[in-house]
C-alpha cells in the first residue's frame, strides 16, 4: 500500500465513522546494518518499519490520537476508533488545529537520494575499515563499538482538508569507536561518526583516521586540578550543550513552564553582539533534512539568537496560535504535539569587536582547556535550571604542550556560559548535529581527580 | 473448533500457532541455519498526562510485529518486520539466511519440532480488562497533581502514567515455544519549584509488573509529600563544592550507581566486546567483603520481572557478587555462544524490532547490618545523596551520576543541602570502596537504554556508603 492508498483508506473509514477532521503523519522504512568484531560478521540486521500515527477532531472539536504499526484496513479502522475514544479526553484549554501552511508550497531539495549496496558491501567495507583501524596504531586493541547502515524511507503528513505531502530519502552512516591499551594505563576510548546520503558519500578513510587519531591523542593522559579554567569548546561540543538548552527557543517549553525564557524574552541579551544563532532544518549539510514537520508545516530557517539577543522562538501550530505568530515548522505529531529544533547553525555575527581574536585553538600559547565532546548529556544537563554538570574528552593546554584529560567533568551554567564567550573563531565546521566554529568561554570549573 | 486445530496463513494472538512456526523454522534450518529464533508481538498500550489540573494528553498505540534471528555459527543475522503472514516471514527467513550468506542447504533434520507448549499467559488473559480505565487514571493523575499544589512556590505540576500489554510468542529451533503476556504501568510526579532567582525541581516513579491492580493501589499523597519536599530542600540550595570525599547513597533508586557501574559490566555483551575490567575476574576479588550483589526476574511484580525472558527461559537469580567475589555474569543466547557464560534468563528487548541482548532485571546490592546512621555518623566531612538522577557508563568503564537531591555531612550529621553535585569514578576502583552497607534495602523502578532499547529494570540497596569518589560541582 503506498501513501496515497493509506490516505484514501483513511478518509474512508473516517467517513464510515462519521469523522469529519483528521490528519494522520506516517512513516515506512528499511533499514539495514552491520557490526563487525575482529574480521568476523557480529550481527547483521534488516528492518521494515511502517509507523501511522492518527489525529481526529471530535464534534466538540476535541482532539484524539493513536500510532499504530498496524496499516491493514482493520488496522486503520481500530486506529481511528481509539483515537475517536481518546479525543473524549482531549485538551479542552488548548485545541491543536490544522496548520495553516500545511498546503503552502514546500522546499524541495535535490534529496540525493542513494540505491541500497546490501548487506554483503556493507560487511566488505566495514571489514576493511575496522582491519585499516587496528592496524592504524599498536596501541588500538580493539573497535568494540562500530556499525555501518544504510536506511530509506518516506515519511508522509496528510489532513482531511486536503493536505498532503511526502517525500522519500536515502541515509547512511559509519560509526568507529576504537579501543587502545598501553601497560600499566588505563584502556582510552574514543572515535568518529559520518553521514551520507548513501554509503559512497561516506568519506570512510577519514572516519577511520578521524578515530585513530583522536584514540592515540588521548593515550597519554593525566588528571586536572580542580579548578576555574578558560575554556575552548569544539564546534561539535558547542552544538551539544546549545542544544541541550534549546528549550530557552522553545515556545512548548515556554508554555509548559520548563524554559528559562517566557512569553516577554524575545529581545533579551543572552551573549556577546558576536553571537548568532539559527535553525537550518533546510542547510544543505543537514543529511537528515526533512521538508515540512509533523503538522505539515514548511521547515526553513529561523533566526534564533540575533547579535547576542533572542530573536525568535520555534513553534508548533498551537503554541503559534497562543504567542500570535506563525508555525515554524518544528512541530511533532503526537497526543501533546513538541517542538524542537532541527539543525543549529552557530556563526559570528559583524558586531564582533569586543571579541579576544587572539584566542584560536590552533595558535594560542596561553593555559586553556580543550572540550572535545560532552558526555552524559541525559544525567548531567538541568535544562529547566540552566544548569549543567558533565564528563567530557578533552586536553590541558599548557606550556606548550597538550596532554589528555583523565576523567573530569565542566559544571556552569547555561546564561553564564553565554555571557562569558570571549570568542568566537571564525572558520565554521560541519558536524553531525550541525555547525560552529570554536567557541571560548572564560571561567568555567572543571572537576579533576587532584 | 478448537484453538489447536485453527491453520492459517498469518499469526494469531490467541491461538495455537504451532504448526506456523515449526513450517518457517523448519524452512530456516533447511536453508542451513544453525540455529532459528521466531519472537512474535502484539502491543497495547496508552499513557496519559496530568499538567496542572487538566489531562493533557492521552496516547493509545498498539502494534504487531516480528524479530527473526538465525545463527551460523557464532554470527547471526536479525531480521525485523510487520508482516505476520507466513509468506512475509519466511521471506524474513530469506533474508537473513542470504545476509549471513549462507548456502549450504541441508535436509533440517537438526530441527525436531516444538515442543509442548509452555503457556505463561494463561492466568493474564483477564489482565486488559481489569486495569484502570483511562477515565480511572485520568482522575486520579488530577488528584495527584493537585495534591502537588501545596504552596505559591510550586510553578509545574505534572503527573504521568503509562501502561504496555505486551502478548508475546517466542518459537526457536531448540524446541522453545512460549506465550506469555506482560503487564507494565508506571506513574511519575514531577514538580518545578521557583523563587525569585532560585529553581529546583523534584521527581520521583514508580512501577510494577503484573500486577492489573497496583496503581489504584498507589499512595498518591505520600508521592506527592516526597516530590514537594524534595523541590523545598533544593530550592535554595548552594551548589556543592567539587573534590575527592566519602558519600552515603541512600537506598532505592541510590542502587543507580551499581546498576551503571558495575552491573552492565557484567552482561556478557560487553565480555564479547572486550569492554569490561571484570572479564577474566570470575571466582576472584572485585568489590569490598561487604558488597554482596544480585541480579533476577523473579520478585513479585517488580519493574524487572517476568515469567519468561524474550528468548524462552524462565528468569534465574543469579548471585553476581558474593561478599566481594565476582561469581557470574548476566548472559543471553548469543552471549553463551560467544563467551561460554550460561544463560540466566536475561535475554531482553524493547520490541521486536530489537535482538535479544544480555540485560539486567532486577538488581540489587543486598543489605548488610548497619543503620542508615552508622554510616552517616562515622564520616567527618562528605556527601549525602538522598536521591539520584540519571547516569551512564562510557566505554572503558567511568561512569556518572547527577544526584538530585544532596547533603552535606559534617562531623557525622547531615547539613546543609547542595545542588549541582555529579559522581564520578570507575566500577573497578569504587567497588572496593563500599565497605558498608546498611540493613535497609528497597528497590525502586526504572528505564534501562543499552544494545538491545529500553527496558524496564529495578535498581536497588540498602544505604550504602563509598569511603571516597571524585564529586563533580562547581
Amino acid at each position: 500500500m503506498n501513501s496515497r492508498e493509506i490516505t484514501t483508506k483513511i478518509s474512508k473509514a473516517a467517513d464510515l465513522l462519521n469523522l469529519k477532521k483528521w490528519d494522520y503523519g506516517a512513516s515506512f522504512s528499511n533499514d539495514y546494518s552491520v557490526q563487525v568484531d575482529k574480521g568476523e560478521a557480529k550481527q547483521l540486521k534488516a528492518t521494515q518499519k511502517q509507523i501511522l500515527t492518527l489525529r481526529v477532531w471530535n464534534e466538540s472539536n476535541l482532539v484524539g490520537i493513536t500510532t499504530t504499526s498496524d496499516i491493514s484496513e482493520s488496522g486503520i479502522k481500530k486506529a481511528l476508533n481509539q483515537a475517536n475514544i481518546a479525543s473524549d479526553f482531549g485538551n479542552k484549554n488548548e485545541r491543536p488545529e490544522f496548520s495553516p501552511l500545511a498546503k503552502d508550497p514546500i522546499e524541495v531539495k535535490d534529496t540525493k537520494k542513494r540505491n541500497p549496496v546490501g548487506i554483503k558491501k556493507l560487511l566488505t567495507l566495514l571489514r576493511e575499515a575496522e582491519v585499516k583501524l587496528l592496524k592504524s596504531h599498536e596501541s588500538i586493541k580493539s573497535v568494540p563499538y562500530n556499525g555501518l547502515s544504510e536506511s530509506f524511507y518516506e515519511r508522509v503528513y496528510a489532513n482531511s482538508d486536503g493536505a498532503f505531502r511526502s517525500y522519500t530519502k536515502s541515509q547512511a552512516a559509519l560509526y568507529l569507536y576504537a579501543r587502545a591499551e598501553e601497560k600499566n594505563k588505563k584502556p582510552r576510548s574514543s572515535g568518529s561518526v559520518k553521514l551520507g546520503y548513501g554509503i559512497e558519500d561516506i568519506d570512510i578513510e577519514s572516519c577511520i583516521k578521524d578515530a585513530a587519531n583522536k584514540t592515540i591523542s588521548h593515550l597519554n593522559y593525566s588528571s586536572i586540578k580542580t579548578d576555574k579554567y578558560l575554556i575552548c569548546f569544539s564546534p561539535e561540543s558547542f552544538l551539544t550543550i546549545i542544544n541541550a538548552f534549546s528549550s530557552m527557543f522553545n515556545a512548548r517549553s515556554i508554555l509548559d513552564g520548563v524554559s528559562l525564557s517566557n512569553k516577554n524574552s524575545i529581545g533579551e541579551k543572552l551573549s556577546t553582539e558576536a553571537l548568532n544563532i539559527y535553525d537550518d532544518g533546510l542547510h544543505e549539510k543537514n543529511i537528515s533534512s526533512s521538508p515540512f514537520d509533523g503538522e505539515g508545516t514548511p521547515t526553513k530557517r529561523l533566526c534564533l539568537i540575533n547579535k547576542g539577543r533572542i530573536e525568535n522562538f520555534i513553534h508548533s501550530e498551537s503554541t503559534a496560535r497562543i504567542f500570535k505568530t506563525i508555525p515554524t515548522g518544528h512541530a511533532g505529531l503526537g497526543s501533546k504535539v513538541s517542538v524542537s529544533p532541527d539543525w543549529i547553525v552557530v556563526e559570528k555575527s559583524k558586531e564582533n569587536s569586543d571579541l579576544k581574536t587572539s584566542l584560536d585553538h590552533s595558535t594560542y600559547e596561553g593555559e586553556f582547556v580543550y572540550i572535545e565532546e560532552l558526555n552524559a548529556i541525559h544525567a548531567g544537563v538541568r535544562a529547566s535550571q540552566g544548569s549543567f554538570s558533565l564528563p567530557f574528552d578533552g586536553w590541558l593546554y599548557k606550556n606548550g604542550k597538550k596532554i589528555s584529560i583523565e576523567s573530569a567533568t565542566v559544571a556552569g551554567d547555561i546564561k553564564y556560559l553565554l555571557k562569558n564567550i570571549v570568542n568566537i573563531e571564525s572558520k565554521q565546521e560541519v558536524t553531525t548535529s550541525g555547525i560552529s566554529p570554536h567557541i571560548w568561554v572564560d571561567e568555567l570549573s572543571i572537576t579533576g581527580d587532584e | 473448533m478448537l484453538s489447536s486445530q485453527i491453520k492459517s496463513n498469518e499469526i494469531v494472538f490467541g491461538s495455537c500457532n504451532k504448526d506456523l512456526l515449526e513450517e518457517i523454522i523448519f524452512y530456516g534450518i533447511g536453508l542451513g541455519a544453525d540455529f532459528v529464533e521466531i519472537f512474535i508481538e502484539n502491543t497495547d498500550n496508552s499513557s496519559v498526562l496530568a499538567e496542572e489540573d487538566f489531562i493533557t494528553s492521552v496516547s493509545p498505540s498498539f502494534g504487531r510485529g516480528a524479530g527473526i534471528r538465525i545463527f551460523k555459527g557464532k554470527k547471526d543475522g536479525f531480521v525485523s518486520t510487520n508482516d505476520l503472514t507466513k509468506h512475509g516471514l519466511m521471506r524474513s527467513v530469506s533474508q537473513a539466511i542470504e545476509m549471513l550468506d549462507i548456502t549450504n542447504n541441508k535436509k533440517g533434520d537438526a530441527f525436531n519440532g516444538l515442543n509442548e507448549h509452555r503457556d505463561y499467559s494463561l492466568f493474564k488473559k483477564k489482565w486488559i480488562n481489569e486495569v484502570p480505565s483511562i477515565h480511572e487514571i485520568s482522575e486520579k493523575l488530577l488528584v495527584s497533581t493537585k495534591s502537588l499544589k501545596k504552596n505559591n512556590k510550586i510553578i509545574t505540576r505534572k503527573g504521568s502514567y503509562s501502561r504496555n500489554l505486551q502478548e508475546v510468542i517466542i518459537a526457536s529451533s531448540d524446541g522453545t515455544y512460549v506465550t506469555d503476556i506482560r503487564l507494565h504501568q508506571t506513574v511519575g510526579l514531577n514538580v518545578i519549584a521557583s523563587d525569585a532567582q532560585y529553581r529546583s525541581s523534584g521527581s520521583r516513579r514508580f512501577g510494577s509488573s503484573g500486577m492489573p491492580n497496583e496503581f489504584r493501589l498507589w499512595d498518591h499523597e505520600k508521592a506527592a509529600n516526597e516530590v514537594f519536599e524534595s523541590s523545598m530542600n533544593m530550592l535554595y540550595a548552594d551548589y556543592v563544592d567539587a573534590g575527592q570525599m566519602p558519600v552515603v547513597l541512600a537506598n532505592k533508586f541510590g542502587g543507580v550507581i551499581f546498576h551503571e557501574a558495575c552491573g552492565h559490566l557484567l552482561e556478557t555483551t560487553q565480555i564479547e566486546r572486550g569492554t569490561t575490567p571484570f572479564e577474566n575476574k570470575l571466582n576472584e576479588k572485585i568489590a569490598h567483603e561487604s558488597v554482596t550483589a544480585i541480579d533476577e526476574g523473579i520478585s513479585e511484580g517488580s519493574f524487572g520481572s517476568l515469567s519468561v525472558d524474550d528468548e524462552g527461559m524462565e528468569p534465574e537469580k543469579s548471585v553476581l557478587i558474593k561478599n566481594g567475589i565476582l561469581k557470574k555474569f548476566i548472559s543471553d543466547r548469543a552471549g553463551e555462544l560467544r563467551t561460554g557464560h550460561k544463560r540466566t534468563g536475561s535475554g531482553r528487548r524493547q520490541n521486536y524490532s530489537f535482538a535479544a541482548a544480555s540485560r539486567m532485571r532486577n538488581t540489587y546490592i543486598a543489605k548488610g547490618e548497619h543503620s542508615k546512621e552508622d554510616l552517616i555518623n562515622s564520616i567527618s566531612d562528605g556527601l549525602y545523596c538522598k536521591s539520584m538522577g540519571g547516569g551512564s557508563v562510557g566505554a572503558t568503564g567511568q561512569f556518572n551520576f547527577a544526584v538530585e537531591e544532596g547533603y552535606l555531612i559534617k562531623n557525622g550529621k547531615l547539613t546543609n543541602p547542595v545542588k549541582g553535585a555529579t559522581l564520578i569514578g570507575e566500577a573497578k576502583e569504587v567497588m572496593p570502596k563500599i565497605s558498608m552497607c546498611g540493613n535497609d534495602l528497597e528497590l525502586a523502578p526504572g528505564f534501562c537504554g543499552s544494545i538491545s532499547g529500553s527496558v524496564n529494570v529495578t535498581v536497588g540497596q540498602p544505604h550504602i556508603k563509598v569511603d571516597s569518589i571524585t564529586v563533580g560541582g562547581r
